[in-house]
C-alpha cells in the first residue's frame, strides 16, 4: 500500500487559478468523450471574483467515504490511493458524498452511481486537467511537496518584505 | 444535430405560456447563430415601428454554434437582440462568463421572449423545465444580489443567472444585462426592454453533453488555439488589459477629454493601465473555457471607496474617468461599481455625465438643477452623485438615465450640441477627429457609435493609414471589419481573441465545420458576415433608419481639436463624411442612400427581405 507521503494527488494553486473551467472540459472529455461539467471529476468554485479554486479528490489516508460506504462499494488503490468505485455494489445512496469534505466525489448524472478522480490512470501521461490548464495551476504532488512548496513561499515573502523595509 | 441545440425557445410573458420550436437549419446556416440569428428571428417576430418598450417587441437571447465547445473564449458567449430604446434601430449586446455556456447545454440556441409578465417575474430554465417565477422580492436589488438570491433560493450554486438592476426596471434607456456580477451585456439598452417586460432575470441550470461532430480533429484544433493564446496575439489583454489604451490614446492625441473638449488627458499618467494594475488589480480572472483570461478585477486598497471591487476596462475608466475630467482611479472603480449595481452600460453612463458637466459648465443646467450637485469637469464626488441619481432616475438622473440624445433634446438650451452620440448611443473612447476610419466605421455602425462593431480604430490607430484623410478605399476596409466582428459575435467568440485567428475566414470556417458537421468555406462564411450586417441594415431601414443617420457627433464636426500637438485643428466636414458614406456604400453594394440594392439582397439569398427596402431603394 502507497503511503500517505508518496501518495501523489491533483492540487490546485488558488493563486494562479483563474476559474476558467477548462480543467472541467478536458476531464469530461477524457472520461466520457463529451463536454458537461457535470460529468467532471474535478470541479472549480468561484467564491467571487477573485477567489477561484478546482477541487479534486485528496487521496485521504483513512478515507471518510470508504467509511462511510454501506456496501463496500469503495476501496482505495494500493498502487496510488485512488478511491475505486464498485459499479456493482454502488447504489447511488449518497453517504460518501456527504462524508467527503471535499465535495470530490459526485454521483453521476446518468450511472446514477458515484465518480471520482482516478488520476487518469488510462493515460501515460496522467491527469489530462494538468495537461490542459492554461495557467499551470494544476499539479500532481504528495502532500510533503506541497509542504515544501509553501515553506518555500512563506520564507520568500519574508524576505522580500524585509528587504522593502530597508 | 452538432454544434446547434436544435431548438428555440419562445416565452409568452403576457400569457405565461412556453413552447418550444425546433431550429431551422437553414436560416442557422445563414445567419451563424449569436447576433446574426437573433436579427433574424427579430425581424421574422416583430412589426415595423414596434415601439422599444411595447409587448409586442420581442428579447431574443441566442447562443452560437460554438457555444458550450471546450473552444478557447468560444463556449461561453451570448447576446441579447432586440429594438434598442436608445437608437430605435437594431439593438444588440454580447456577454461572456458561463452563462451562454450553461443556456448551451440546456439545449437551446435561442430564446425568444414576447409579451409583458403583469408581475415581476424571474426565468428559471432548468434544462427541459421551464417557469416563470415570482421576482416580486428580488425588485430593486443590484443583479449581483439577485443572482446570489436566485441561487439561493433554487439551492443550487452552479445556477447560471443575467438579471437587470434598478435601471432596468426603471427603463433607463442605457440599462444593460448583468450576468456573473461583473459580465454585462452593455450596450444599446436591452435591460430596458427586458425591465419592459417586467423580467427582473433569467436563470439557467443546463445538464447535457456538448459534443463536436468531429471530435478528433477539433480537439488537434483547440490545443493549436491554446498554444497561439500563450503567443503575442493576446498579450495585451494578458497584462495590462485594455486599460493599457490610455496612454496610448493619450499620446496619440485620440482619447476624447471632458465631453469632447479635448483630445488629450492632462492627468492621463494617474488614471493609466500601469498604475491601475500596479495600485488595484487584485487579479486576473478568465471566462469560460478562455485559455488567456483578461477580466482584471480589482480592489481600492483604501480611502473613501476602500474594499470596493469590480471588474475593469479601458472604455469605461475613459468614460467615468477622462470624458468627466476625473483623474481619482478609486472614484472611477467606484464609479464602476454603481453602474454595475445599479445596471447601467458604463460607457453610456461615463458619457452622460461628462455630458452633463458639460452642460453644467456652459450654465445649461444649474446647480439646482443638479440637486445640489457642482458638477464642474473633474469632481469625482460629482461622478459618484450624478451616477446614483441616474441609477434611481431621481432629480436630474430621471432625465439623465434617457441617454444624452433624449437628455439634450428635454434640457434644451443649445443642451443638443453637447450629446455626443450616434443614433442616440452615447460615444466610446476614441476621437473620432484624428481617426477617421473610425469615424466611418462609427457612422454606419448599426447599434450607434461603437467600436465593438468594426474595430475600424485599428487602422488609424496602428499607423496604417493616414488617419487625418478621408480617402477611398476606407469603405472597404470598414466592411471588411464589420464582416469579421459580425461574425465573431455570431459565433459567440471573444473578440479579445480574434488575433489568435491567423487565418481569419479560413480559420473561423474550419471551427464551424469542425462543429457543426456542416462544411463551411471561408469564402460562404464571409458572405455569411455580410448578410448579418445586410439584415441589421434591412431592420434599419425598416424602423425608418438611413443615411441621414449615418451622421457623427456634433463636436466631431464642428469643434476642432484644440489641444497643441500632432492633431490640432482636426475635425470631420461633411464633405469628408459624405466621401466615406459614398465609399462605404459602394463597397458595400448598396445606393448612396444606404439601401441594400435588390440585386445585392439576391445574391444574399436574402429575397425574404425584398418586400422591405423595394420601392423605397428610388425613393
Amino acid at each position: 500500500m502507497v503511503k500517505i507521503h508518496e501518495r501523489k494527488f491533483v492540487s490546485c494553486d488558488p493563486d494562479k487559478c483563474v476559474g476558467c473551467q477548462i480543467c472541467e472540459y478536458a476531464c469530461s472529455w477524457t472520461k466520457e468523450k463529451a463536454f458537461n461539467p457535470m460529468k467532471s471529476r474535478i470541479r472549480v468554485v468561484r467564491v467571487n471574483q477573485i477567489a477561484n479554486m478546482a477541487v479534486a479528490c485528496r487521496l485521504c489516508e483513512e478515507p471518510a467515504c470508504i467509511a462511510a460506504c454501506p456496501r463496500d462499494a469503495l476501496t482505495q488503490s494500493e498502487e496510488t490511493g485512488a478511491i475505486i468505485v464498485d459499479k456493482d455494489k454502488c447504489n447511488g445512496c449518497g453517504w460518501c458524498i456527504e462524508a467527503c469534505d471535499y465535495g470530490a466525489i459526485m454521483l453521476h448524472p446518468e450511472s446514477k452511481i458515484v465518480y471520482v478522480c482516478d488520476l487518469c490512470k488510462d493515460k501515460p501521461d496522467g491527469p489530462q486537467c494538468i495537461k490542459w490548464c492554461p495557467e499551470e495551476a494544476l499539479t500532481l504532488v504528495t502532500s510533503d511537496v506541497l509542504a515544501q512548496k509553501a515553506r518555500i513561499g512563506a520564507v520568500k515573502k519574508l524576505f522580500q518584505e524585509a528587504k522593502a523595509k530597508k | 444535430m452538432y454544434g446547434y441545440a436544435g431548438r428555440v425557445l419562445r416565452v409568452d410573458l403576457t400569457t405565461g405560456k412556453t413552447r418550444v420550436e425546433q431550429l431551422n437549419t437553414e436560416i442557422a446556416k445563414k445567419y451563424v447563430g449569436g447576433i446574426g440569428l437573433g436579427m433574424k428571428l427579430w425581424l421574422d417576430n416583430s412589426q415595423a415601428g414596434v415601439d422599444p418598450f411595447s409587448p409586442d417587441n420581442p428579447l431574443i437571447l441566442t447562443l452560437g454554434p460554438i457555444s458550450g465547445t471546450m473552444f478557447p473564449t468560444a463556449g461561453n458567449g451570448h447576446a441579447f437582440v432586440s429594438k434598442s430604446p436608445a437608437t430605435f434601430g437594431i439593438g444588440e449586446a454580447v456577454a461572456h462568463g458561463t452563462f451562454g455556456a450553461e443556456m448551451k447545454r440546456a439545449g437551446y440556441d435561442a430564446v425568444i421572449l414576447t409579451g409583458k409578465s403583469e408581475k415581476p417575474v424571474y426565468l428559471w430554465i432548468d434544462d427541459d423545465s421551464v417557469q416563470l417565477l415570482d421576482a416580486s422580492h428580488l425588485m430593486g436589488k443590484s443583479p449581483a444580489e439577485t443572482e446570489d438570491a436566485i441561487k439561493d433560493e433554487l439551492g443550487d450554486y452552479y445556477i447560471r443567472v443575467a438579471s437587470i438592476g434598478l435601471a432596468g426596471e426603471k427603463l433607463s434607456r442605457i440599462a444593460c444585462i448583468i450576468n456573473e456580477k461583473t459580465r454585462a451585456a452593455g450596450r444599446t439598452g436591452m435591460g430596458a426592454v427586458m425591465g419592459s417586460k417586467n423580467l427582473k432575470a433569467i436563470a439557467v441550470r443546463g445538464t447535457r453533453d456538448i459534443v463536436p461532430a468531429k471530435p478528433d480533429e477539433f480537439m488537434d484544433m483547440v490545443k493549436e488555439f491554446h498554444e497561439r493564446m500563450k503567443g503575442p496575439a493576446t498579450q495585451k489583454y494578458r497584462t495590462l488589459g485594455t486599460p493599457e489604451n490610455v496612454l496610448v490614446h493619450n499620446a496619440l492625441h485620440c482619447m476624447p477629454t471632458r465631453n469632447y473638449n479635448n483630445a488629450h488627458f492632462e492627468n492621463a499618467e494617474k488614471v493609466s493601465g500601469e498604475v491601475l494594475n500596479e495600485k488595484f488589480v487584485a487579479k486576473i480572472i478568465g471566462c469560460s473555457s478562455c485559455a488567456m483570461r483578461c477580466e482584471h478585477e480589482v480592489i481600492v486598497p483604501e480611502g473613501a471607496y476602500k474594499g470596493t471591487m469590480t471588474r475593469m476596462e479601458y472604455e469605461t475608466l475613459w468614460a467615468l474617468g477622462p470624458y468627466c475630467g476625473i483623474d481619482k482611479l478609486d472614484a472611477i472603480i467606484k464609479g464602476m461599481e454603481l453602474c454595475n449595481y445599479y445596471g447601467m452600460d458604463a460607457i453610456s453612463a461615463g458619457v452622460i455625465v461628462g455630458f452633463a458637466m458639460d452642460c453644467y459648465e456652459h450654465g445649461i443646467l444649474s446647480k439646482a438643477d443638479m440637486g445640489g450637485v457642482e458638477a464642474n469637469f473633474g469632481n469625482a464626488e460629482a461622478l459618484i452623485q450624478i451616477l446614483e441619481k441616474m441609477g434611481k432616475r431621481e432629480g436630474i438622473g430621471d432625465v439623465l438615465a434617457e441617454g444624452v440624445r433624449i437628455a439634450g433634446q428635454k434640457i434644451g438650451k443649445g443642451a443638443e450640441k453637447l450629446a455626443q452620440h450616434i443614433k442616440g448611443l452615447e460615444v466610446t473612447g476614441y476621437d473620432l477627429r484624428c481617426l477617421k476610419t473610425a469615424a466611418l466605421g462609427f457612422a454606419v455602425s448599426f447599434r450607434g457609435a461603437d467600436h465593438n462593431r468594426h474595430g475600424a480604430y485599428a487602422f488609424d490607430v496602428k499607423g496604417k493609414v493616414d488617419r487625418l484623410k478621408a480617402e477611398k478605399g476606407r469603405g472597404r476596409m470598414v466592411r471588411d471589419m464589420e464582416d469579421t466582428y459580425a461574425l465573431i459575435d455570431s459565433f459567440i467568440v471573444c473578440k479579445f481573441s480574434r488575433g489568435t485567428y491567423y487565418k481569419e475566414m479560413p480559420d473561423m470556417a474550419k471551427l464551424y465545420s469542425l462543429v457543426t458537421g456542416f462544411d463551411m468555406t471561408p469564402e460562404e462564411l464571409k458572405k455569411a458576415g455580410e448578410r448579418i450586417n445586410t439584415i441589421a441594415r434591412v431592420i434599419n431601414v425598416r424602423e425608418g433608419l438611413g443615411r441621414k443617420d449615418d451622421t457623427l457627433p456634433w463636436k466631431v464636426m464642428n469643434l476642432p481639436i484644440p489641444d497643441d500637438g500632432p492633431v490640432k485643428g482636426a475635425v470631420v466636414t461633411q464633405e469628408e463624411l459624405d466621401l466615406l458614406l459614398d465609399d462605404y456604400y459602394t463597397a458595400r453594394g448598396w445606393t448612396l442612400e444606404g439601401l441594400p440594392t435588390t440585386e445585392k439582397l439576391k445574391e444574399l439569398g436574402m429575397d425574404d427581405a425584398l418586400r422591405i427596402v423595394e420601392g423605397k431603394q428610388e425613393a
